[in-house]
C-alpha cells in the first residue's frame, strides 16, 4: 500500500523511464545507421520500383567540389555538410551525409544494416513493451488522453500562447503534460513510431510475400522507403524541439525526474 | 547511496552515449564478437518472416504496365573471361548446367534442353540491398522441375549456385535452402522483358528467389551443388558476398 503511495507520487513511473532511455539509444543508432543504409542509395522514389534511370523526388549530388541536395526541382548547395564533405583526415568524401551523423562513421551498409536491424529488434519490441505497459499502469488513461476539456480551442490556444512566453509549468495544472506535449507525444508514441516499423516492414521482401498489404499501404516499397525517410525526419525533427523545450523548461530538473522518477507537483494523485 | 548511484549511472551513460556512440562504434563494428551479436538479429529475421508465411507464400506480381522502363544491372556488368566471350558468341548455344554434389542422378543441362521444358514467366520487383527496386518480367524452368529430375539425396541441406563470373578475383557464388529451392517463383531465367537475358543482367542463366534481396539472385549461373553444409565452400558463409562483404546469407530483409 505505502510503495503504490509512493509510485503515485513520482511524476515518471519506472516503466517510462526505463523506456524512455532504451528508446533514445535506439534512435540514436537507427537514426545513424540508417543514415549509413542511405548513403548507398541516396535517392527517394515514390511508388512500387525506383532506380538511378528513375526520376527520383530527391536526391542527393556530389561533384569534385559541390554537395548539394535535389528536392523536385529545387537544388539546394550543401557542401561541407552533405553530398561533399572533409572526413577526419580532412580528405573529401563524396558519400550523401559525414561520418560523424553515421554508424559505423566510415561506409559500410552491412555493418550497418546490422546494426540497423538489431536495434530495430530492441525497439520494437520495447515500443510493444511500453504501450502495453501504459495502458494497464493507466499513464495513457491518466498522462496522455486528452479530455474533452483540453480539446476546446480555447485551451489548445491558451496553450500555445503559454508557449509562445516560453512558460512551460502551468500551476495548479493536474496534468504532467500541457496539450502541446500531448499532441507531440501521443503523435510521435502511436502514430509515428509505429509507422517507422510498418515502413522498415514494408521494404523486406520476405516480409512483402507474407503481407504484400502492407507494401500496399504504402503505395509500393520505394514510396515506403520514402516515407521512413521522412519519418525519420520528423523524429530528428521532435528531437530538436525536444531538447529545446527542455533546456527552457529546466534541463536538469526534467532530465533527474526522467531518470529518478522526479515528483508530481499537485497532491491531488497522491 | 541511492543518488551516488544513479550519478553515477547518468555519468556512465553520458560517456557511453557520446563517447562511445562517435568513435566507439567504429571500433565496436570492427570487433567479430560485436559483428556476431548485432548478426543474431539477421537469426530473429529468419525465423520470425519465414514463421508468419505458409513457407510457399508467392512474392507480389505485377502487370506489364508496371515494367520500370530500365531494368538496371548492378555488379558484374560481364564476366569478361575468353570462355564466356566465346560462348556467348555463339548466342550460348554451347551454356551447360551441371546438377552436382548430393544428387541421386547428377544432371547436365544444355541450355536448349532447359528451353524445352515447362516454362514460368513472372513480373516480380528485384529488390537490391542498396535500396532500388526495377521491376521486371522474368521466363525460366522452375528449379523444382531440375531437382524432380536429379533428386536431392537426404542429407542435402542447401543449393549452391556457382557462376561464371569473378569479383576481385574470387568466383561469385550464392546459396539457398530448400524451402527456397522448392518455391513456386525460384526460377532458373533465361528471358527478362521477353528478350534473352542481356549480358550485364546474367546472360544466359541467372536465378530468381524471389523473396530476397538481389545479391541472392545469381548470374551467369554454371552449375548448382547440392551440399548438407556451407561450411566447405569459399569462406563458408554461404555467398560471396557474405564472405567477403559480411552481407546477411538470409537476405528477406
Ligand atoms: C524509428 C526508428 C528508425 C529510424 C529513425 C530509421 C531510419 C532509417 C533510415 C534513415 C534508413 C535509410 C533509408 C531510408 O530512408 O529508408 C533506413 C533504412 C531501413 N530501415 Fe529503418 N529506421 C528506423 C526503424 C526501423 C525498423 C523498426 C525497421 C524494421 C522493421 C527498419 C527497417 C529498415 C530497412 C529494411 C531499411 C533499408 C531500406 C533500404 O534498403 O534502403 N527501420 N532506416
Amino acid at each position: 500500500m505505502i510503495k503504490s503511495q509512493k509510485n503515485m507520487t513520482k511524476r515518471h513511473k519506472l516503466t517510462t523511464r526505463l523506456w524512455h532511455w532504451v528508446n533514445a539509444l535506439c534512435l540514436l543508432v537507427l537514426v545513424m545507421s540508417g543514415l549509413t543504409i542511405f548513403n548507398a542509395h541516396p535517392r527517394l522514389y515514390w511508388g512500387e520500383y525506383g532506380s538511378s534511370d528513375d526520376y527520383a523526388w530527391a536526391a542527393v549530388g556530389s561533384s569534385q567540389t559541390l554537395g548539394y541536395v535535389r528536392l523536385g526541382e529545387t537544388k539546394i548547395e550543401t557542401t561541407g555538410f552533405i553530398g561533399n564533405w572533409r572526413d577526419s583526415n580532412g580528405q573529401i568524401q563524396k558519400w550523401a551525409f559525414p561520418g560523424w551523423a553515421t554508424i559505423p562513421s566510415y561506409y559500410s551498409l552491412a555493418e550497418g544494416r546490422r546494426w540497423h536491424f538489431f536495434f530495430a529488434w530492441i525497439f520494437s519490441v520495447g515500443l510493444a513493451f511500453f504501450m502495453i505497459r501504459s495502458m494497464f499502469n493507466r499513464h495513457v488513461q491518466k498522462d496522455l488522453h486528452i479530455s474533452r476539456a483540453e480539446w476546446r480551442p480555447s485551451n489548445i490556444l491558451r496553450d500555445v500562447e503559454n508557449h509562445l512566453r516560453l512558460r512551460f509549468h502551468e500551476t495548479g495544472s493536474v496534468n504532467i503534460y500541457n496539450i502541446l506535449q500531448k499532441f507531440s507525444y501521443v503523435g510521435v508514441i502511436f502514430i509515428l513510431l509505429p509507422l517507422m516499423i510498418f515502413t522498415g516492414l514494408a521494404m523486406s521482401p520476405a516480409m512483402d510475400a507474407n503481407w504484400p498489404w502492407l507494401t500496399d499501404i504504402f503505395g509500393g516499397r520505394q514510396s515506403a522507403r520514402s516515407i521512413h525517410f521522412i519519418g525519420m525526419s520528423l523524429l530528428v525533427l521532435f528531437f530538436i524541439v525536444h531538447m529545446i523545450t527542455l533546456l527552457l523548461a529546466g534541463p536538469f530538473k526534467q532530465t533527474w525526474a526522467m531518470v529518478t522518477g522526479g515528483k508530481r507537483e499537485d497532491s491531488d494523485h497522491a | 547511496m541511492r543518488k551516488m548511484l544513479t550519478r553515477r549511472t547518468l555519468i556512465a551513460t553520458g560517456a557511453l552515449g557520446a563517447g562511445s556512440l562517435l568513435s566507439g562504434c567504429d571500433a565496436l563494428s570492427r570487433s567479430q564478437t560485436f559483428q556476431n551479436i548485432l548478426g543474431s538479429a539477421e537469426d530473429a529475421n529468419f525465423l520470425v518472416q519465414r514463421a508468419l508465411g505458409d513457407r510457399m507464400e508467392l512474392a507480389s506480381e505485377y502487370s506489364i504496365n508496371d515494367l520500370s522502363p530500365k531494368f538496371r544491372a548492378n555488379g558484374t556488368r560481364d564476366p569478361g573471361t575468353p570462355d564466356y566471350a566465346a560462348s556467348a558468341a555463339q548466342g550460348f548455344a554451347d551454356w551447360q548446367l551441371r546438377l552436382t554434389g548430393l544428387f541421386k542422378k547428377p544432371q547436365i543441362f544444355s541450355l536448349a534442353a532447359l528451353l524445352s521444358m515447362p516454362q514460368r514467366t513472372q513480373i516480380t520487383r528485384h529488390d537490391c540491398v542498396e535500396g532500388w527496386s526495377a521491376i521486371g518480367q522474368w521466363t525460366g524452368v522452375p528449379l523444382k522441375l531440375l531437382l524432380d529430375l536429379a533428386q536431392l539425396q537426404d542429407s542435402a541441406k542447401f543449393l549452391v549456385f556457382h557462376c561464371a563470373d569473378r569479383l576481385g578475383g574470387r568466383p561469385y557464388y550464392e546459396s539457398i535452402d530448400l524451402l527456397d529451392a522448392f518455391h513456386p517463383q525460384t526460377i532458373m531465367a533465361h528471358r527478362l522483358n521477353g528478350e534473352s537475358v542481356p549480358i550485364e543482367n546474367g546472360a544466359p542463366l541467372r536465378l530468381r528467389v524471389e523473396r530476397q534481396l538481389g545479391y541472392k539472385h545469381a548470374k551467369y549461373v554454371t552449375g548448382i551443388e547440392a551440399v548438407a553444409t556451407l561450411d566447405n565452400v569459399g569462406e563458408g558463409k554461404g555467398g560471396y558476398w557474405e564472405d567477403v562483404g559480411n552481407y546477411e546469407w538470409y537476405a528477406g530483409i
